[in-house]
């Protein structure tokens, strides 16, 4: 009988998405007159300051938004139910939205939220101008810099870091212009990063955390695991930041060793950011993709690939030194790198630059009511 | 679970004791708060326990998917709950309500359980919040539920789970098998497939029948038919008939059911919280004749709204419309349904589809009655109407600053009030005489407690302490 069946999670497979601006504000309507997921995130406590909800403040809202999903799963009004509310679902396709239009040009990030080859032809490129541009060799021990020179180096990445803070620069100036933010205070700065360290918004307002990978069930592993691939990810570019300081400033070439700076940096940040991005591949494969933005998921993947690979095949170069393997990984590291360089204003990296725009924005609105 | 343990009956119409399968040694009907909380205790003391649940996965709970807190009794700071509520002035609290129409010894026992409750429920895995904007009057004495009533439901499904405890989903009971109190076997229907399943004890926590039109016709007359169900459809009432046919022992008036007035746009059923409609105090209401029909300042809204269930109710139609200016538009909380709004009352009236003469006939007249005064819209301020009849004797201020916003208003039915008698130990009792092996807890209980009107939160109270009271007796039966 296959109606007798032991009690099983929650599972929304055909969920409607529309993302207009009447549909955002049907639901945030629905939500304002409801209020019960107050106790979950700061998106919520702020909805109940507004009676209606322009474009503005579905953005505002949409950015402080963590996807936790826990407003989800305790709703009474979602699918089936003729309200049709999915409060994540429709704050993911706003920030997708937002990411898009500010970051110019809009078919670059369009592009890159939304699909895996630009990833793919961007290593390539790279792994080509390395190995055949800057003539590192397949297969020798020789190490890193002689592989390549410094200056090469230098000459490669300093536009490609350059330039994509420049699109995110003024990405953020135009955010934070059609959400009518104000000139930021030392508070405000000190609010949205204080915020975004704890990544407060994710523990589910009171530590249980939130419904991702297991369903209505609250977990906190999403959380740990994007600690863990953030501060990775600060230690990594710690260690390359130290690695700079002590090349220029102390005379002091790499390679260094295990217990210096760069190195402990590197090797700690380099294991969290690769057990993290796969704790998160994991988590994300697990969760339900009908409360996310939609056609954005082969971006995202292909986004938090790209970092994982980043970090490992770091790890790897690390343990290769002295063996012919050494240059190969270096090509592939070297290109993996540029890729995510060029990455970072059009991919889901950009979430936490606008994550602290709105974190921000918010300590403003707090501090002037 | 295996399939085997259900044996299909050849002729399922016909129960015959002892013919089909013991499928658990508990089973739980109606998979709302109190049955979770009976199936959760009857489950950790070690028996085997079947969930049966009308609704399917989606819409499981019963009424609990649509509550937000429950009212906790408390002598010092508790969690969330601040100050204290102490049982004598939580008891006169419900005497007030009830006036007076209460079973005391099972009330109080309720009570005085309520605090170790709340201790309970959060092993369970249920989280509190602070009291919700704008419901900052109860945060002394009602416990908010961290994401609403279905993320407590969610938790107990959880914790069944984990137990072990099994459910059905979609299923039905048509009919128990009940011979002196004792209860044979239930026989159920399942996606249109029919079964019939033994077992030792019986856990009745199957709500009232608040979803089934028929019989709300049946006590209420045609006028039922324009009313709305603000909670689940699925409360349709078979099993208080069951039990009620076979000889148990109801409490409550059987025509009575709790409405409040709700937005008139709201669905039919499930609207939950978000139809509620806040602005009545500080606006006219004209019924479908265009004539006002009571008071809409006699007291705060949340004292009131109870009432206007049934007001509307009895107005034709079974409709009101609240109409408010432009000053009042802010001082409620926000409406899920948008006004209709005009820039002129005559076109205001018109669209609300009400005569046009006697209803600015009403406001007019209303308009002249008002006096100036100090509006205060968080308080009685005493700003009443002279010479109008009915008065309006709080928040009177004239309708004439555009634009001019109207509401549609209907009687939204909670819950209603016939239930089965039971004792203090939750066991139902057939013409006197307990039970042998049925229990009983939750909405279909609660009519032993509230015998009329209703303090919020309360329901979710006696559904957790009766729900575990009947769990833990049905297992040590067992």
């Amino acid at each position: 009988m296959d109606a007798l069946q032991v009690t099983r999670r929650l599972s929304m497979s055909d969920v409607t998405v529309d993302v207009s601006q009447e549909e955002a504000e049907r639901q945030l309507t629905v939500c304002n007159s409801c209020r019960y997921c107050e106790g979950y995130c700061n998106a919520f406590k702020a909805l109940t300051r507004y009676r209606s909800f322009d474009k503005p403040t579905v953005s505002h809202l949409a950015n402080l938004c963590h996807n936790c999903r826990g407003c989800y799963y305790a709703c009474q009004y979602t699918e089936p139910h003729e309200f049709r509310i999915n409060i994540p679902a429709l704050l993911a396709n706003v920030r997708a939205q937002n990411w898009e239009q500010h970051i110019k040009p809009l078919w670059l990030s369009r592009t890159m939220q939304a699909s895996v080859w630009p990833y793919v032809l961007l290593t390539m490129v790279f792994v080509i101008l390395f190995s055949v541009g800057a003539g590192v060799s397949w297969a020798s021990s020789v190490p890193f810099y002689q592989s390549i020179s410094h200056n090469t180096l230098i000459s490669i990445f300093l536009p490609l870091f350059l330039l994509p803070w420049i699109a995110v620069f003024f990405g953020l100036k135009s955010y934070w212009k059609s959400v009518g933010g104000s000139r930021l205070t030392r508070h405000d700065l000190s609010f949205a990063f204080s915020s975004a360290a704890t990544m407060k918004q994710l523990n589910g307002g009171q530590g249980q955390g939130c419904n991702y990978e297991a369903g209505d069930r609250y977990s906190n592993y999403r959380r740990w695991a994007h600690q863990a691939t953030m501060y990775g990810f600060l230690f990594c570019f710690i260690s390359t930041s130290l690695g700079t300081v002590y090349h220029y400033l102390f005379d002091l070439p790499a390679p260094y060793a295990l217990f210096s700076l760069p190195k402990l940096f590197g090797v700690v940040g380099g294991l969290m950011l690769s057990v993290g991005t796969a704790a998160l591949i994991y988590l994300k494969n697990r969760a339900d993709t009908a409360l996310g933005a939609a056609g954005r998921v082969a971006g995202e993947y292909a986004f938090v690939v790209l970092l994982f690979l980043v970090s490992t095949t770091g790890l790897l170069l690390y343990w290769s030194q002295g063996t012919v393997f050494a240059s190969s990984w270096l090509i592939v590291h070297l290109a993996l790198i540029a890729t995510f360089f060029v990455s970072i204003p059009y991919s889901k990296m950009v979430h936490g630059f606008f994550r602290i725009a709105a974190l921000c924005r918010e300590a403003q609105i707090q501090r002037l009511s | 679970m295996s399939d085997s343990i259900l044996t299909p009956i050849a002729n399922p119409s016909v129960l015959t004791p002892g013919s089909g399968s013991v499928v658990a040694d508990i089973i739980v009907v109606g998979g709302g708060n109190a049955g979770l909380c009976a199936a959760i205790c009857a489950a950790e003391k070690g028996a085997s326990v079947l969930l049966i649940e009308r609704a399917p996965i989606t819409y499981r709970g019963g009424n609990s998917r649509h509550t937000r807190n429950f009212r906790c009794g408390h002598d010092a700071p508790l969690g969330m709950l601040v100050d204290a509520y102490e049982e004598e002035e939580f008891y006169n609290d419900l005497l007030l309500v009830t006036k007076g129409n209460t079973d005391e010894s099972l009330a109080r026992h309720v009570i005085a359980n309520s605090a170790e409750s709340y201790h309970w429920m959060s092993k369970q895995g249920v989280y509190f919040q602070p009291s919700l904007s704008g419901t900052l009057s109860l945060s002394r004495t009602n416990a908010f539920f961290l994401g609403g009533g279905k993320a407590l439901v969610n938790a107990y499904y959880q914790r069944c789970e984990d137990l072990g405890v099994r459910v059905m989903y979609d299923t039905t009971v048509l009919d128990m098998h009940i011979e002196d109190g004792q209860c044979d076997g239930v026989l159920i229907d399942c996606n249109g497939q029919q079964e019939y399943l033994r077992a030792n004890a019986f856990v009745i926590t199957s709500g009232g029948f608040e979803s089934n039109k028929e019989w709300l016709v049946e006590a209420w007359g045609e006028a039922a038919k324009n009313f709305l169900i603000r909670g689940t459809p699925y409360n349709r009432g078979e099993v208080l008939k069951q039990l009620l046919k076979h000889g148990a022992d109801s409490v409550g008036d059987p025509t009575q059911c709790h409405a409040v007035a709700i937005d008139g746009r709201a669905p039919e059923y499930d609207g939950g919280i978000v139809t509620r409609l806040d602005c009545v105090p500080f606006s006219v209401v004209l019924n479908s004749e265009g004539n006002r029909f009571y008071d809409e300042g006699e007291d705060v809204w949340p004292k009131r709204y109870a009432i206007w269930g049934r007001l509307v109710a009895a107005q034709p139609n079974q409709i009101g419309y609240s109409i408010i200016d432009h000053k009042s538009s802010d001082l409620f909380m926000p409406s899920v349904f948008p006004a209709v709004q005009c820039d002129s009352l005559s076109e205001l009236i018109e669209q609300l589809g009400l005569p046009l003469e006697s209803s600015l006939a009403a406001i007019e007249a209303f308009n002249k009655a008002c006096v100036d005064g100090d509006f205060r819209p968080t308080e009685l301020d005493g700003l009443a109407t002279h010479g109008l009849t009915p008065p309006k004797t709080n928040w009177a201020r004239p309708i004439d600053t555009p634009p001019f916003y109207g509401y549609s208003l209907r009687p939204g039915v909670t819950f209603t009030y016939l239930g089965v008698n039971v004792d203090i130990t939750a066991r139902v009792t057939f013409k006197g005489a307990e039970s042998k092996n049925i229990w009983a807890a939750g909405e279909i209980v609660a009519g032993n407690i509230l015998g009329e009107g209703y303090l919020a939160g309360f329901g979710m109270t006696i559904g957790t302490v009766f729900g575990r009271i009947a769990g833990n007796q049905a297992a040590e039966h067992v």
